[in-house]
């Protein structure tokens, strides 16, 4: 199904989302990978806020490249998800509700994602300067020093993403490719 | 003898890493688009749609394909009757990186120290591999690797006992873990024999020949052609979403090795696999 959102990712809209949906999303997202997510867990560990609100925000995992003159950002794709893997539990159950990165993600984050009606969504690993082009903003809110790890908050416009894992823990990485392979097979025969 | 200037080794460099990062080889564009028109699944076909506009864009508006600029891979073929003056070679292709990575607006990616990372904020050190041959020029390559697939990279010794049967399950296995993660379509780098860290070599070389080019021993010409069908026949496809295309291409590298072993290494790559090569 195609769908064209607009956030937050509040859990009603979070619950309409299936595995497979192709979904071009519109609003607010902040950008953060491996260090600014190590720093924010510290930050909620100490019982400190986080340098936004984390209540059903949509976390985009990238490290952009600079911006040339002229250019709101660089180009800017996903990074592997994976590497936040240990982190994402800890945000979702902050409040934070959507991921979008690229690859496989543990059980447990599926467990989490389960458990708040989290949505991790997949961008073109690898389309960098596709997907800048959506980017209509970008502002740097925190964590300065970590360079291209940095927090910024991005205004985008129709991103192009599919819903990888759904909040009840449907998975296109398994159903997408098992569809496949029973395709083929049943051409085969 | 011919004199090069070190200051000539570090503006090609420079151009290089920008070039290379702008700029899809061609042979790479080819195999997106043979891959295009074979693949069959529906959602497979709208991802490889997205990826040629993408290098298409790239190209057009001179920015990074990828916003993973790499670690700079330079690799210099160094005649030996040139005589690099005027700067030692490591500090000018350094320079070269740093420029290249500077001027080219690319993503500085590099720490100084894999347990303390601190950014060294220039992308430095290259890479560094040079290589003595023959005659009096310099071949230049900067290969920029990203690391969303070089951390699905592996490397295994074999004893010989495993054969032919060992490599092909590892390849296979190797790439059934790295699944989604390394971007693919995936380019594959296998390298085997030599010693530990020759076959690791290998297999990084093994991604900078063009992936429509067999190699030279018919035996392995025809195991590349095997391994690269059954990759394709895992259906992870495009991104992982499902389909045929899982890899672009599959090169092997070879080299002799010792009567006690059999390394392997695999070196994974993207539908970014970047090189460019200058000669001086």
């Amino acid at each position: 199904m195609e769908r064209h959102i607009t956030l937050p990712l509040t859990e009603e809209l979070a619950r309409t989302l299936r595995a497979g949906d192709t979904v071009y999303l519109t609003g607010t997202v902040y950008t953060s990978r491996d260090a600014g997510h190590k720093r924010m867990c510290e930050a909620l560990a100490r019982g400190e806020t986080l340098p936004f609100d984390p209540k059903d925000a949509t976390i985009y995992y990238v490290g952009p490249s600079p911006a040339k003159p002229g250019q709101v950002i660089g180009s800017a794709g996903p990074t592997t998800s994976g590497r936040m893997d240990a982190y994402a539990p800890t945000m979702l159950s902050a409040g934070a509700r959507g991921m979008i990165g690229k690859g496989a993600r543990l059980p447990e984050v599926v467990e989490a994602m389960k458990k708040y009606s989290g949505v991790y969504f997949g961008a073109i690993g690898g389309a960098g300067a596709l997907l800048a082009k959506c980017i209509k903003k970008a502002e740097l809110i925190a964590y300065e020093d970590l360079g291209a790890e940095a927090l910024r908050r991005l205004y985008v416009e129709e991103m192009p993403l599919v819903v990888v894992i759904d909040c009840e823990g449907n998975n296109l990485y398994e159903s997408g490719r098992a569809a496949y392979l029973a395709q083929r097979g049943a051409k085969e025969n | 003898m011919r004199e090069i200037q070190a200051e000539t080794i570090t503006d090609v460099v420079a151009r290089l890493c920008i070039e290379a990062n702008e700029r899809l080889p061609q042979d790479v564009k080819h195999a997106i688009e043979r891959c295009r028109a074979c693949e069959d699944w529906a959602i497979a076909q709208e991802v490889l749609d997205r990826i040629v506009e993408n290098y298409e864009i790239a190209e057009q508006q001179e920015v990074p394909i990828c916003q993973d600029t790499g670690m700079a891979c330079v690799f210099l073929e160094i005649g030996q009757d040139v005589h690099i003056a005027g700067g030692g070679l490591r500090e000018a292709v350094d320079e070269g990186v740093r420029r290249g990575y500077g001027e080219g607006y690319l993503r500085k990616s590099v720490v100084r120290d894999s347990l303390r990372r601190e950014n060294t904020g220039d992308n430095t050190p290259a890479m560094l591999y040079t290589e003595i041959v023959p005659g009096e020029q310099i071949k230049v390559t900067v290969a920029p690797k990203g690391f969303g697939s070089e951390n699905m990279s592996a490397i295994r010794m074999f004893k010989p006992s495993a054969g032919l049967q060992g490599i092909k399950d590892f390849i296979l296995e190797t790439v059934e873990t790295a699944g989604p993660n390394p971007c693919p379509p995936m380019v594959i780098g296998v390298g085997i024999g030599g010693t530990f860290d020759k076959a690791a070599l290998l297999a990084k070389k093994a991604l900078m020949r063009p992936i429509d080019e067999r190699h030279p021993d018919p035996f392995y010409a025809a195991l590349e052609e095997e391994m690269l069908e059954k990759v394709n026949a895992l259906g992870i496809g495009p991104q992982g979403f499902g389909g045929r295309t899982t890899a672009l291409g599959l090169n092997i590298e070879t080299m002799p090795t010792h009567i006690a072993g059999m390394p392997c290494a695999i070196n994974i790559s993207c539908h970014v696999t970047r090189h460019r090569t200058e000669v001086i």
